[in-house]
């Protein structure tokens, strides 16, 4: 048992003009996460408190916040990791709908933007199905692991300096599929990618990729992204004839 | 969407990045040593005019200061936006003008050694 | 039930808010000092073509203390340009032989080896040792 004081930034819209901190003291068990707290403060001590969460096990991505300042699953943030006072905040760079509730439209309509599915290169063989290699499948797994938890817009200064970048998840979900050997839709994505609000806008500060909890790397995913546009422009212009 | 142009200053940047992680550091030694009074070789004037008059080494010369200007200038354009200075359009064009300049006066001189 | 979801403004604050973006800032005013080093190399080459009085002066002038510190600083900044770059060069460019992708630091190995060879050749070629 630890008793934790959890300083959690409240937001009423119907009330409150600007958001503020709220403590708790919270009686904690050794081995749990932030959410574990938040949770125990719902049930004993506060029930007006809101934030979103669902499997408690970094799979579901909806429990993004801001603690101490980083942005963390609370399901995979230990208390034991955090001496004194914890600071809970909403995903910075998102609009606060309530307390730990963030407006998420920006990311969603930018993910449904780059066409995150397969866009098959040829018809469904008769098999029904599309076979694929180990290797070709190692080509693009990492990016599969993205959890949509959007840790990596609230790392990304670029994100909040110019709230129109695509940003880090949305590209990496976008270069997961152009990876496929299946798929054949990269030219159709290559319009937001190669866009100067997509790719572009990254100068590699890195951040998503320390922050991703899935190590999905979409730092990485977005400079492969800025090579290849480079190479398309440079093809395109100077050597025409090799354009397909 | 429209695909942007940036690979135009784009492709310099990331050439003028690698190159400059190669050779800069040495380069640096090879004047610093020569700051500290210990001045190498290369750099008596005999020695550095024989080799600035080589054709080829004028090409490379010139080469490597447009690589590292423009890359220079191009991170010096997105440090001005991420210290919030918001007019872009500006900062760029005095930048890489700046870098242009730069590579034209060393050609400019390399032609005349 | 109404909404008026709050944006929070972004300042400049952001850049200490973690070490990381400290490092980032570090990494990009790198390009301060090797522009820089790079116009007093245009300066020199001016001082090359107007012969050797021209020159001997600027060997003088890069003796000056200021020059000096201006060095130190440069070598330093240019340096961690390279670390950084190098080592984030294999998220950039990942090389995928059979099924399995070569780890980040082979790749980062690699340039860093190149580099040693690269400064090592080049301090040679100018006389340095």
């Amino acid at each position: 048992m630890r008793q934790v004081e959890l300083e959690v930034l409240r937001y009423n819209p119907e009330t409150d003009r600007e958001p503020h901190f709220q403590r708790y003291a919270v009686d904690c068990q050794e081995e749990w996460v932030v959410l574990d707290a938040l949770n125990h403060v719902k049930e004993t001590l506060d029930p007006t408190l809101s934030y979103r969460w669902s499997c408690h096990m970094a799979v579901c991505g909806s429990c993004g916040m801001m603690v101490n300042g980083e942005p963390k699953l609370a399901c995979k943030a230990f208390l034991r990791d955090y001496p004194g006072v914890i600071r809970v905040e909403p995903l910075r760079h998102f609009p606060v709908e309530r307390d730990l509730v963030t407006v998420i439209d920006d990311f969603v309509a930018k993910l449904a933007r780059v066409k995150p599915y397969l866009i098959p290169k040829d018809k469904a063989p008769e098999a029904a199905e599309f076979r694929q290699t180990p290797a070709q499948l190692k080509r693009y797994k990492q990016f599969t692991l993205c959890i949509n938890c959007m840790l990596c817009y609230a790392a990304c200064p670029e994100y909040g300096l110019i709230p129109k970048y695509l940003g880090p998840a949305a590209i990496a979900l976008a270069h997961r599929w152009n990876r496929d050997s299946r798929d054949g839709g990269r030219d159709a994505r290559q319009e937001e990618l190669a866009a100067t609000e997509g790719a572009w806008e990254c100068s590699f500060v890195g951040a998503c990729s320390e922050v991703c909890p899935e190590h999905v790397d979409p730092a990485g995913a977005i400079q492969q992204v800025k090579i290849e546009s480079t190479v398309d422009w440079y093809q395109a212009h100077l050597m025409p004839w090799t354009k397909k | 969407m429209a695909r942007s142009n940036k690979p135009i200053v784009w492709g310099p940047f990331a050439t003028g990045g690698t190159l400059t992680a190669f050779v800069t550091p040495a380069l640096v030694v090879v004047t610093l040593l020569a700051a500290l009074g210990a001045v190498p070789d290369l750099l008596a004037y005999e020695r550095l005019h024989a080799l600035a008059a080589h054709g080829l080494a004028k090409v490379a010369i010139a080469g490597v200061v447009f690589l590292s200007l423009w890359s220079a200038a191009h991170r010096l354009r997105i440090t001005c936006y991420d210290l919030g200075i918001r007019a872009d359009t500006l900062v760029a064009t005095i930048v890489y003008a700046a870098a242009l300049a730069g590579t034209g006066a060393s050609v400019f001189y390399l032609l005349r050694i | 039930m109404s909404r008026r979801p709050y944006a929070r403004p972004i300042t400049s604050e952001w850049i200490f808010r973690h070490p990381r973006y400290i490092r980032y800032m570090v990494r990009e005013f790198s390009c301060l000092f090797i522009g820089g080093w790079t116009l007093l190399m245009v300066w020199g080459f001016k001082a090359l073509s107007e012969g050797p009085a021209a020159w001997a002066a600027f060997l003088e002038l890069l003796q000056t203390p200021a020059s000096i510190v201006f060095h130190l600083l440069t070598l330093a900044f240019a340096a961690y340009h390279s670390v950084t770059w190098f080592n984030l060069t294999p998220k950039a460019l990942p090389v995928q032989l059979g099924e399995e992708f070569l780890p980040d630091r082979v790749i980062s190995g690699a340039h860093f080896a190149a580099w040693a060879a690269v400064s090592a050749g080049l301090l040679y070629f100018a006389g340095a040792f």
